[in-house]
């Protein structure tokens, strides 16, 4: 059987399923929405955790914490279920669509058939849609791709149950008990206002200090550990920004598309203003990012040229300073 | 970004006949959601990253034929993992895949452990024992 589904492709996994599963209950709330509810808009720079034979930056919250502090806003459960066998996994799984109830699931990206060969890599923390079952194969609708596909039960089964950090476990999840409405002015206002007590935190690895920190090391990095992996290093901050997932210039696009929105719910048009101006940010995000691949492409071994890219990166962390500032205020 | 900015190169998502969704603002300054086949400021990053992954690959099969290491590292490189990785999906523990990468430790492996390895990565006890390099 197949459940009527609407897919409907977003930038982010996460929000894209959030946003699919609440559109399939009646609730219309858009990707950015959801980012923006959920405080999704992040920065941090973990130098002693390494992920791929480098530093672990992030643009973006723990794996689930956006749909959690989506529902908790908004007033809604989601439900979870977590396996040990995997027999019970897909029995669990059969049930719900026999009910008719599409379910969130969490997958590993490795052994995920339908993704470019260059883009499985061992990441546990990708989320798609299973909305219905023929012949022994699974309908899926994965908010990264433009149109649905399917997986048969084993390919299924090899991605619910997929090993290392953040192993899924068979993780299946929905929204639960949803309200008649939703309050939403309050949701956003709450979204909002974590967003910009994260980025401002005084701690040096979390927010703009993460970057500044990070520019720090930049100009470090070229003495201290070689160029072939100072380039290795700002290809990574390079993937986690613009990567499939973020929307461009590291989800700094998603959070204007937000913050319009927003300035529409709350009639309060200085959000219209601090739209532009996280859009002219993550236009700055992106100039960085075709600096650092010139530096790597070109094999550049003057330090002076990372020098001026992390004057670049320090001229960002001042400008999201200032709007983190301003935005706390508008809302106040 | 501007909608007429999404870059549209060619990269491994397009050539899987798959795009990706970007966020722009259109002529009016409105947000909207713009599809993308790729950008190759990322394309440059992305490659980057695989080369790396190749050139671990290359170093671990010199160091298979001169006997620095077990045909365990040479799957574990093709199959982009780290001991840690390895470690869960074979269900042993980080210490004993760490040892079993050294050839020494590999010859005296018993049937069962090897056939743990040999299910992880999808091949029978005669190529985990002579990959094909």
């Amino acid at each position: 059987m197949k459940i009527d589904f609407e897919h409907q492709q977003s930038a982010h996994c996460e929000n894209g399923v959030v946003s699919n599963l609440l559109r399939h209950q009646g609730f219309s709330l858009s990707e950015p929405m959801v980012f923006g509810i959920g405080s999704g808009l992040f920065f941090t720079y973990l130098p002693f955790i390494k992920v791929n034979f480098a530093p672990a930056f992030s643009f973006r919250p723990m794996p689930g914490s956006i749909f959690k502090k989506v529902s908790k806003r908004l007033g809604f459960k989601i439900k979870h279920h977590k396996f040990s066998s995997e027999e019970k996994a897909q029995k669990v799984l059969d049930t719900e669509i026999a009910k008719n109830n599409p379910v969130g699931l969490q997958v590993g990206v490795y052994n995920l058939t339908y993704f470019p060969e260059e883009y499985r890599f061992h990441f546990n923390a990708h989320n798609l849609v299973v909305f219905g079952k023929e012949n022994e194969n699974y309908s899926i609708s994965d908010p990264v791709m433009p149109t649905v596909t399917t997986l048969s039960e084993r390919e299924l089964e090899k991605v619910r149950f997929a090993k290392g950090a953040f192993a899924p476990k068979g993780h299946i999840y929905y929204p639960t008990d949803l309200p008649q409405n939703f309050p939403l002015e309050k949701a956003i206002k709450k979204g909002i206002r974590q967003t910009c007590n994260q980025m401002l935190a005084p701690v040096p690895l979390i927010g703009y200090k993460a970057m500044r920190k990070v520019a720090k090391n930049i100009r470090k990095w070229p003495k201290k550990i070689g160029l072939k992996k100072t380039n290795h290093y700002l290809g990574q901050l390079v993937r986690m920004q613009e990567e499939i997932g973020t929307g461009g210039g590291g989800f700094r696009f998603i959070y204007g598309a937000f913050l319009q929105e927003a300035a529409e719910v709350l009639k309060n048009p200085k959000l219209h203003e601090l739209s532009k101006e996280i859009t002219e940010i993550g236009d700055l995000w992106r100039d960085f990012a075709v600096d650092a691949s010139r530096l790597y492409k070109n094999r550049s071994n003057q330090t002076d040229a990372y020098n001026k890219l992390a004057d670049k990166l320090d001229g960002i962390a001042q400008r999201e300073k200032e709007f983190y500032m301003k935005l706390k205020k508008a809302i106040d | 970004m501007k909608k007429e900015e999404v870059p549209q190169d060619e990269s491994y998502l397009s050539k899987a006949n798959v795009s990706e969704i970007n966020y722009a603002v259109d002529k009016d300054g409105n947000y909207t959601k713009v599809s993308s086949s790729g950008w190759k400021t990322k394309t440059i990053a992305l490659d980057e990253s695989l080369q790396v992954l190749e050139e671990r690959l290359q170093e671990t099969r010199k160091k298979i034929k001169t006997g620095d290491l077990s045909p365990i590292a040479y799957f574990m490189e093709l199959h982009k993992m780290d001991i840690p990785i390895l470690a869960s999906y074979a269900g042993l523990c980080k210490w004993r895949v760490k040892r079993h990468l050294k050839p020494k430790h590999f010859k005296k492996l018993s049937n069962k452990t090897l056939r743990k390895y040999a299910k992880v990565f999808e091949v029978d006890l005669t190529e985990l024992k002579n990959p094909n390099l």
